[in-house]
């Protein structure tokens, strides 16, 4: 049982809530999709300003249904996130390069592996931020997000034993909003 | 040429060479995980090999600008695809392959 698959029992009690939170919400969560759109589009003519105000009013309502709207992203880690993504690139090329050879050898040597690796006491943004770098290097492979690990797949043993190392880790704890 | 287009050249080159080796990987590699590694290539190295190389020859800010929440959007949607994929598949059984096992 992953937590993926829990139904949002959040969704369901959001419903109930007083219109006036209801209301503060939407302030909250809608500035992100109309900066983004006004960004994107670069038009300001009528037709095109009311469609755009559909779509955030649409991506709000998702948001909500999804019941993520109480999650936000704090400034100061917004701040750090670039850091990490210069790090991250940096293993990614390497863990691209190991596995491009597997697929160039003439006798591929793989000997994949499945193993827990231990996220004790990690935020859920942080776990999220975690599980993904582990799927964006090639080589390893988040299958399920638990709540204290994370279960990987690996090509070979190597790649399981460098996550247990704790490098990335580390470096996604540094990056944690720190509250 | 410039050095700025050389080195937007290379880029180039090598997210083109980082997506064939994603695609040549799919082909080889014996199971549905193994695959989903070497399409992980196309789209993590790939993608963002081939976004720098084109940021390094835009003509307007606006341009970069874009380029670049493309490769962070890319950088956040596609590990979570590749993660639901494989969470699916685990979760309806697909078996793993072993070293021995024949290709499936």
């Amino acid at each position: 049982m992953s937590l993926l698959d829990h139904d949002s029992a959040g969704a369901a009690s959001a419903q109930q809530q007083p219109r006036r939170k209801n209301t503060m919400r939407f302030l909250r969560t809608a500035p992100l999709p109309v900066v983004f759109w006004l960004l994107l589009s670069g038009h300001y003519e009528p037709l095109l300003l009311a469609l755009g105000a559909l779509s955030v009013a649409v991506v709000c309502w998702l948001t909500r249904r999804a019941g993520l709207d109480h999650r936000s992203v704090t400034f100061a880690f917004a701040l750090r996130l670039p850091r990490y993504f210069l790090w991250l690139s940096g293993s990614v090329l390497v863990s691209t390069f190991a596995v491009a050879r597997k697929v160039w050898s003439p006798r591929p040597d793989l000997r994949p592996v499945v193993e827990p690796i231990p996220t004790p006491h990690l935020q859920e943004l942080s776990q999220v931020v975690y599980a993904n770098s582990i799927t964006l290097t090639p080589g390893t492979l988040s299958l399920d997000v638990e709540a204290n690990h994370i279960e990987v797949h690996s090509l070979e043993r190597s790649g399981v034993d460098e996550l247990r190392k704790g490098l990335m880790l580390r470096r996604v704890r540094q990056t944690e909003a720190q509250r | 040429m410039s050095v700025l287009e050389v080195l937007s050249g290379a880029l180039l080159i090598a997210g083109a060479l980082a997506v064939l080796t994603g695609g040549v990987g799919m082909l080889r590699f014996p199971d549905f995980y193994t695959r989903i590694h070497a399409a992980g290539i196309t789209d993590s190295a790939g993608a963002g090999l081939i976004l720098l190389g084109l940021l390094l020859r835009v003509d307007t800010w606006n341009t970069a600008v874009r380029l670049l929440i493309i490769l962070l959007f890319l950088a956040l949607t596609s590990p979570t695809a590749t993660h639901i994929l494989a969470h699916a598949a685990r979760r309806d059984g697909v078996p793993m392959w072993r070293k021995g096992d024949p290709r499936r």
